[in-house]
């Protein structure tokens, strides 16, 4: 399948979106993505982490430490009120743009 | 987030710094074993799959640092983390952080004592309220002596300043407080200088103009508070007590406040008393308006809006005038403006202090450029590591940011370690008293200026010499040269190490030929010929004014002193000169002199100045002056005598040609007294050795005797024996007179002190040049001889001779030797003709300069390559085949 490059901002809300279904840690941050986008989107591994250290930063997540279901040490992340607000705000901008981006690409000449 | 939130965040992020890290390292660890396990679960090996999920994640080094910045402490952190790093890398390299440390603590050091000495002589003003409107003059008939009458009308007549001090200086009175009589220097200050500095008393108070009424009609000291502290222990009973000044009562009305020292930046007098009171004190009458000794300087603050111009335009003004009413006792040279302080020193002192600057600049640039080729070598010998970090993800900005780092650690190690030690020196300066029996005194004490220009310096040459590296770093391909390691290229390619040594070599060159230039004057000034012999000649000063003669008894027990000294064993001649002998505290009296047919003896008309010296018959033969023609004087020529004078070589040629022609002849002084010539002496020095040669007249003293006066004692006798037994005949004729003996060698202390000052901070400043030099070459041979030990091995087992080998190991650091000396000798030549202003016949073509200076680069040369040429010599090409 071919793999699209990301859009520049997408990867925050991606983010959100996937710890939106449940605490996850980080590889499971990149399973979910890879899992929800069918792997269309590509995503360097460790490009993540900065993501996600800064929307710690920005309050829209919190981490905690637990076990995973291999077993091992991890770090959890859930979002906290002010993430689940954001990610309800960009999602419907996201969903804004890409009608209208979609309407603007799908204009005909004779339309106009 | 809020600024607070930030800050606090930033604040926790800062102190648990290394448990974020950890924490960071465990989760993204963490990430790959979950990647691992999957992987693993795909069917691969254990090892396999944690290498794959390794790649995959990335350069985790990257990540980490995007995090940090992701985290916001990214700044603080980083510079903390790079802080921490070149902690950690200097300390294992140290000798490199050592020499590093000890060549900047050297370099900065040595500007910031100069720089404290440009400080408290040239850049801080006077310790008094609006210090900035206050100037002096140097007007008078000689620059800045000049007359009390001349000061009044000045005074009057003047419309620029608000009001117009002057001052004089009194050296060697005797202060006696009933108890314990001592010699103390003062001012003798005009009743209004106090008011014109806008001073106020420490204690009990000032005289003020209200307290003069004429001649010595104000018997009033005030002391300064050094003087109260050290000589009355902080006695506040003192004012109102009366103490014999010169056998004359004082009254001490008052302490002048800390800090005050007087009008000369020097000069730190121990009482001031009124000027008006001269006359019975040090003799010099006020009424005289020819007199120029009685003021130094006169001084004042402009009035609001008066330029300097202007005020120079005013002040002129007023002396034309004087000049055209009294053209017998005033010829005008032009006024001169300057901030108190200073005045009459101003030029020489600047000239002197940023000729210092500009060498102990030169050193820092030099440290600087040695530190630069010693990054830079560093910088390779480190460039597998910095390969490494890049190959890691590490960003070039970040490794440069460490190198900063490191090189503005060490930078500021070595600043304040300079600093410690040039406020120590500037201290012991401080309190130095250079010149034993003057009040001289150096007003440097460390200030916060002083603290910010080392910090300053230091960072600028940490990043001066930080720098140097970084084109080496931003060039370096991470794949190369952990492919290839370290050894690089041994190019014929001129690098910038190369440059950076011969201008350091150069800086260090002309540091050496200077102080060599300057060691040489000094030599030649301690054995050049003054017009007099100042070895085996004693002095004794004895000012009678200080046990109260007056009149005709002053000549008469001056000759019973000069009869008294001669009946010492061992003694040759013995003779008197009044006022200073030659070259004394850079004391020198000039009198203007007519041709015998001048018509109008205005000083317009003056044909010579010469220096004019009253001297007892017996001088010539105690100073071992030789006399070229006629005779000296006999005992004879007094006041009822016809007035006959000894003229110097200069003098006669000057006037009447020549030597020989020039006995028997006749000239006139001011006074219109015809004088004959009877005899001429050898040329001298008179005031300060680096004058031009100037005319002198020598005038029998019994014409015109004063109090103050220095015998001459010529003798082989040991001189400390030879001063008691001096003092003990004084003491045999009046038990109440003080008579200070001092070699006259001792006492051209005072002339040569500027070019000994000049010839010990050139010398130290060459010392240093030459250590950064040997480091310098040392460093940079050492470091050539270990880059090529491979090669020069395989030379070696080639059958290459010793010769062969050294020059393959040796030659470019001896080619940029030759090269850097070779310059630096030409710019040094050029360098001393600013020297030539301080020392005493200091030129640099001087054969034994040049090769001084040839031998001493070649010798630094030498003994910075003994080593690395030792090792390129013992080099084992078996061992070295063997390994890597």
């Amino acid at each position: 399948m071919e793999q699209a490059q990301l859009l520049p901002g997408t990867l925050d809300l991606l983010i959100l979106k996937a710890v939106s279904l449940g605490p996850l840690h980080g590889y499971g941050v990149l399973l979910r993505i890879g899992q929800i986008t069918d792997r269309a989107l590509m995503i360097e591994q460790g490009a993540l982490y900065p993501a996600l250290f800064r929307l710690v930063r920005q309050g829209l997540l919190k981490a905690s430490w637990g076990t995973s279901e291999n077993n091992r040490r991890a770090k959890f992340y859930e979002l906290t009120t002010a993430g689940r607000n954001r990610f309800r705000e960009e999602t419907e901008g996201w969903n804004r743009l890409t009608s209208a981006m979609a309407a603007a690409l799908a204009a005909q000449p004779e339309g106009l | 987030m809020n600024l607070s939130a930030y800050l606090r965040s930033v604040a926790a992020k800062f102190f648990h710094r290394s448990e974020v890290a950890e924490e960071m390292e465990e989760e993204l660890l963490s990430h790959i074993q979950h990647r691992a396990d999957d992987l693993e679960r795909s069917g691969l090996p254990r090892a396999e799959a944690e290498r794959r999920a390794r790649i995959e994640f990335g350069g985790r080094e990257k990540y980490k640092e995007e995090i940090h910045k992701a985290l916001g402490g990214n700044l603080i952190e980083t510079f903390v983390q790079d802080l921490r790093f070149s902690q950690r890398q200097l300390r294992k390299s140290p000798a490199f952080t050592m020499a590093a440390v000890l060549t900047l603590a050297l370099a900065i050091g040595a500007n910031a004592v100069v720089f404290g000495i440009m400080d408290g002589l040239v850049l801080r003003p006077l310790n008094v309220p609006q210090s900035e409107s206050l100037y002096g003059t140097h007007y008078g008939d000689n620059p800045a002596w000049q007359s009390y009458p001349n000061y009044l009308d000045l005074r009057d007549r003047n419309r620029s300043f608000e009001g117009l001090a002057a001052f004089s200086m009194v050296l060697g009175a005797g202060l006696d407080t009933g108890k314990n009589p001592t010699v103390a220097n003062g001012f003798a200050a005009t009743g209004n200088y106090f008011d014109v500095l806008r001073i106020h008393p420490y204690l009990g108070r000032f005289f003020h103009a209200a307290d003069e009424h004429g001649p010595n009609s104000a018997p009033y000291i005030v002391l300064t508070y050094g003087y109260w502290h050290s000589y009355f222990q902080d006695d506040r009973g003192v004012v109102g007590r009366t103490v014999q000044l010169n056998k004359h009562p004082y009254t001490i009305v008052g302490v002048a406040p800390p800090g005050f020292q007087g009008t000369l930046m020097f000069v730190s007098p121990d009482f001031f008393m009124p000027i008006v009171n001269q006359e019975e004190l040090v003799g010099i009458n006020p009424n005289d308006r020819s007199n120029t000794g009685g003021i130094f300087e006169e001084f004042g603050h402009l009035k609001p809006g008066v330029t300097p111009a202007r005020a120079v335009a005013d002040v002129d003004a007023v002396d034309a005038y004087l000049e055209k009413t009294y053209p017998k006792e005033i010829a005008h040279h032009s006024t001169v403006l300057g901030r108190e302080g200073l005045t009459s020193f101003t030029a020489g002192v600047r000239a002197f202090v940023s000729g210092l600057m500009l060498l102990s600049g030169l050193i820092l640039l030099a440290a600087c450029a040695n530190l630069g080729s010693l990054f830079s070598a560093r910088a390779a010998d480190r460039s597998r590591e910095v390969a490494l970090r890049l190959a890691l993800g590490s960003s070039r900005k970040r490794i440069l940011r460490q190198l900063f780092t490191e090189a503005v650690l060490i930078s500021l190690t070595g600043g304040t370690v300079g600093l410690l030690g040039s406020v120590m020196l500037l201290r012991r300066l401080s309190v130095w008293q250079p010149i034993a029996g003057a009040p001289v005194h150096l007003p440097v004490s460390p200030s916060p200026e002083l603290y910010w220009f080392a910090l300053v310096l230091a960072l600028i040459s940490g990043f001066l010499f930080g720098i140097v590296p970084v084109r080496q770093v931003l060039r370096a391909s991470p794949y190369e040269i952990v492919k290839a390691g370290s050894s690089g290229r041994v190019g014929k390619r001129v690098t910038v190490r190369d440059v950076l040594l011969v201008v350091q070599i150069a800086i260090c060159a002309v540091l050496v030929t200077s102080s060599m230039v300057a060691v040489r004057g000094l030599i030649r000034s301690l054995h050049g010929n003054f017009g007099f012999e100042p070895r085996d000649t004693m002095l004794a000063g004895v000012n009678l004014a200080m046990a109260g003669y007056s009149g005709e008894k002053v000549p008469a027990m001056q000759r019973r002193m000069i009869d008294a000294l001669q009946t010492i064993r061992g003694v040759e001649a013995v003779g008197l000169v009044e006022g200073y002998p030659p070259l004394a505290y850079t004391a020198g009296y000039k009198v203007s002199v007519f041709k015998e047919d001048a018509g109008d003896l205005k000083l317009a008309n003056a044909e010579i100045m010469p220096y004019r010296y009253d001297i007892s018959p017996g001088y010539f033969a105690a100073a071992g002056t030789s006399l070229l023609a006629g005779r000296s004087f006999s005992w004879h020529d007094d006041k009822n005598a016809p007035a006959v004078a000894v003229i110097n070589r200069d003098f006669a040629e000057k006037i009447f040609g020549s030597v020989t022609g020039a006995v028997g002849k006749i000239y006139k002084l001011q006074d219109g007294t015809h004088v004959q010539v009877v005899g001429v002496v050898e040329n001298g020095k008179y005031q300060v050795l680096t004058e031009d040669q100037q005319p002198a007249m020598f005038l029998p003293f019994l014409r015109s005797p004063i109090a103050a006066a220095y015998l001459v004692v010529r003798s082989h006798r040991d001189p400390q024996e030879l001063a008691a037994v001096m003092r003990s005949k004084i003491r045999e004729l009046d038990a109440g007179l003080p008579a200070g003996t001092q070699t006259w060698s001792s006492l051209l202390e005072t002339v040569l002190f500027p070019s000994r000052m000049a010839t010990m901070a050139l010398g130290v400043l060459g010392m240093m040049g030459a250590m950064l030099s040997i480091t310098g070459i040392f460093g940079m041979a050492a470091y050539s001889v270990s880059k090529r030990l491979r090669e020069l091995g395989i030379r070696i087992a080639l059958g290459a001779k010793r010769t062969e080998v050294l020059q393959a190991a040796l030659g470019r650091a001896v080619k940029l030797l030759a090269f850097g000396s070779a310059a630096g000798l030409l710019l040094g030549i050029l360098a001393t003709k600013v020297l030539a202003f301080i020392v005493y016949q200091a030129t640099p073509r001087d054969p034994l300069v040049l090769a001084g200076v040839v031998l001493a680069m070649a010798l630094l040369g030498l003994v910075a390559t003994w080593i690395p040429a030792q090792r390129a010599m013992s080099v084992d090409p078996m061992m070295l085949l063997r390994e890597d």
